[in-house]
């Protein structure tokens, strides 16, 4: 029997229901809220959405931070403006979430909870204006680096969620090189200050790209079902490569002296990152996760009366709605 | 220099610029994403109109000025902005209501100063109309949800607007500078804007099953210069950069 | 008891002469509030000109299940396309 006689009849087997799923998704289609789908698919982008979402919403308190300080007009409608979009973002990517049969209110309890994670990086403080320049350049460059490849991804709700943040977010990293930029070429107090700033977040810069490839548990699922093109040293690497030369440009040393440009693979080598420091924070005990988690519950539950006079208000006026109606 | 043109353009914009920033404090920190969404995009309306006042006030001063300098290294006595606006975030209702009860007042002001012969207030106006009118709906419609929704919640609204009430005789009060801008054809005479200003809050604060205050005791000052001691603090943030790292750009 | 803001579907018709398209979902306690909701969310940069907003529970949505039955009977009725019918080349405006 030849070896296509040989496929043909192990589809007249009939093929399992994950069987087809999974030959769909290497065909490149998308799946849709309704359609069949193995338990762990359905788990697994809850876990990796919300995740996703999380890390927008409170990666909003660390820049928010700055929008009443910021030092001009300009910069502050931008800053508000972008922090602006991370709410958009994380409302685009709870919606895409909620497809999957699960409500923002359990997705909010399980990050109030502790039991969902966010990206570890917005536990780390913003004590200077810099802090805004390198954040944009460094955490959104890593981000993008992240989420691109994610407009692809084989779950429609949330790649074409992924598109959305993309498209809007390409603003975010110019504005943060605009702004470490112009320090550059300010006083020396401001050239100091951009490079304090470079100092403090390039190292959780790599991290949030996430643990080394040996350690790293999701890696090979997440692959199959499209949720990741490259792996986390990939990334890493590519981050690197393309993040340096940006260094150089505004005249800013990068905080490793073990980088280096190797000629023979055509990419920087670099020193070991602190994956202590890393796991340190990714456990709850970073300088900020207590703050973070503070302020989102102190909103949520500052809220609380006023969504539930929302909905009671609304109930009042539809009743009258049909009050109304019954009495014509 | 135009000194009364300068410091009505100061009057107008002053509001906004407080204003926008006691809603930027709450960027991250609202009731639902959606609402925070909502009011970051009133504050960033009410940013733009500041500097566009600004910018041109800066051309008016010369030497030198900009929009950061106007906006940012005044003394608090040199600020015009009303009390009501720079009063705290106590809670969403406090802020609902008072941003309400400016912006009622500040959409009649508007369609009054489209018609200025100063052609860049008046072109500022048009635009700001349309931004001014979305601000009023949106927060006349919370001040009704919550005056109208839960016992708690219209508690809390009839607090806010029993606390801020005292504060919105201001907005009628005409200065110096203002008299001479309405008799040149460039101010709006806001005292004239008294009647339609209580006949429409009235009226939703009805809708909203609240109770309109009764009070006859008004605060003023902020057009003058002496502000609530509130105002230090909310300087003291936003002028943090400026004055802690002087003459820089950023 | 805390009830939660419901979920909409928020269509968008980005500019006139096309059509709503469905461009993602929020929460809101009433319609009203979708619309301006849906206003800040989805047309921060002039994104659309006008707007509908429905809840979410009140769409019906067929079963991928019967994808089979509901669509693929199309499949076979090519004479529906143009390209069913020959015609020889020099036929123009056809």
């Amino acid at each position: 029997m030849s070896e296509a006689q040989q496929n043909t009849n192990g589809a007249e087997r009939s093929l399992s229901l994950e069987e087809i799923f999974e030959q769909r998704i290497a065909n490149d289609e998308k799946i849709e809220p309704k359609d069949w789908m193995p338990e762990k698919y359905r788990k697994t982008h809850i876990r990796q959405i919300s995740q996703h979402a999380h890390s927008e919403i409170v990666g909003m308190l660390p820049e928010g931070n700055w929008i009443t300080r910021a030092p001009s007009l300009r910069r502050k409608v931008a800053l508000l403006a972008k922090v602006q979009d991370e709410a958009g973002h994380g409302l685009y990517l709870y919606s895409a979430c909620e497809t999957l049969g699960i409500s923002r209110e359990e997705l909010y309890e399980q990050l109030h909870s502790g039991k969902a994670k966010y990206s570890s990086i917005f536990n780390y403080p913003t004590i200077t204006w810099a802090d805004m320049g390198a954040i944009g350049w460094l955490v959104d460059g890593a981000a993008i680096i992240n989420q691109v490849p994610l407009c692809n991804t084989s779950y429609g709700p949330y790649a074409r969620a992924m598109i959305r943040v993309c498209k809007e977010e390409s603003f975010h990293q110019r504005q943060g090189f605009e702004i470490m930029m112009t320090l550059c070429n300010g006083t020396e107090v401001q050239k100091q200050m951009a490079q304090d700033a470079l100092n403090r977040w390039w190292w959780p810069a790599l991290m949030m790209l996430g643990p080394t490839d040996d350690v790293s548990v999701h890696t090979e699922q997440s692959m199959k079902w499209k949720l990741k093109r490259k792996t986390n040293d990939e990334l890493r690497q590519q981050f690197i490569d393309q993040t340096v030369p940006q260094a150089d440009i505004l005249g800013l040393t990068v905080p490793d002296p073990d980088l280096k440009w190797n000629e023979e693979t055509g990419h920087y080598d670099f020193g070991e990152i602190d994956w202590d420091e890393f796991w340190q924070v990714v456990k709850g005990h970073g300088p900020c996760n207590k703050e973070r988690m503070n302020a989102r519950v102190g909103a949520w539950e500052r809220g609380t009366w006023v969504r539930d006079a929302a909905m009671a208000y609304a109930e009042k006026q539809q009743n009258k709605k049909e009050n109304q109606a019954k009495a014509v | 220099m135009k000194t009364n043109l300068y410091n009505y353009i100061l009057e107008l914009a002053d509001n906004c610029l407080i204003a926008g920033q006691r809603l930027g404090e709450l960027c991250g920190h609202g009731p639902s994403l959606e609402t925070d969404i909502a009011c970051t995009n009133i504050s960033l309306d009410l940013f733009g109109q500041t500097r566009s006042y600004f910018q041109y006030a800066a051309d008016i001063k010369g030497e030198g000025a900009t929009e950061d300098s106007i906006a940012f290294l005044r003394y608090e006595q040199e600020y015009k902005n009303v009390l009501l606006v720079e009063q705290p975030n106590r809670d969403f209702a406090f802020t609902m209501a008072r941003q309400y009860l400016y912006d009622v007042f500040h959409l009649l002001l508007l369609e009054k100063l489209q018609f200025s012969q100063d052609i860049t207030l008046s072109a500022i106006a048009k635009k700001s109309i349309k931004e001014a009118s979305y601000h009023v709906r949106f927060t006349g419609d919370w001040i009704k949800r919550l005056g109208d929704g839960t016992e708690e919640s219209h508690e809390k609204m009839q607090a806010a607007i029993n606390d801020l009430w005292t504060y919105t005789n201001e907005l009628f009060e005409v200065t110096e500078d203002a008299k001479i801008m309405v008799a040149e054809g460039i101010g709006v005479d806001v005292s004239t804007l008294k009647e339609a200003y209580y006949e429409k809050v009235s009226a939703l604060l009805e809708e909203a099953t609240l109770t309109i205050p009764e009070s006859k005791y008004f605060q003023k000052g902020g057009k003058s210069g002496i502000h609530t001691e509130h105002m230090g603090y909310l300087l003291a943030d936003m002028q943090y950069m400026q004055r802690a790292y002087p003459n820089m750009k950023w | 008891m805390n009830k939660n803001w419901p979920l909409w579907e928020i269509f968008v018709r980005s500019k006139n002469g096309l059509e709503h398209r469905h461009f993602g979902s929020l929460h809101a306690a009433d319609a009203e509030m979708a619309l301006e909701n849906a206003r800040d969310v989805y047309t921060r940069r002039s994104e659309g000109v006008s707007i509908w907003v429905v809840e979410s529970k009140h769409i019906t949505a067929s079963n991928p299940e019967h994808n089979g039955e509901l669509f693929e009977p199309a499949q076979d009725k090519i004479y529906r396309h143009p390209t069913f019918y020959d015609l020889p080349d020099d036929v123009k405006h056809m």
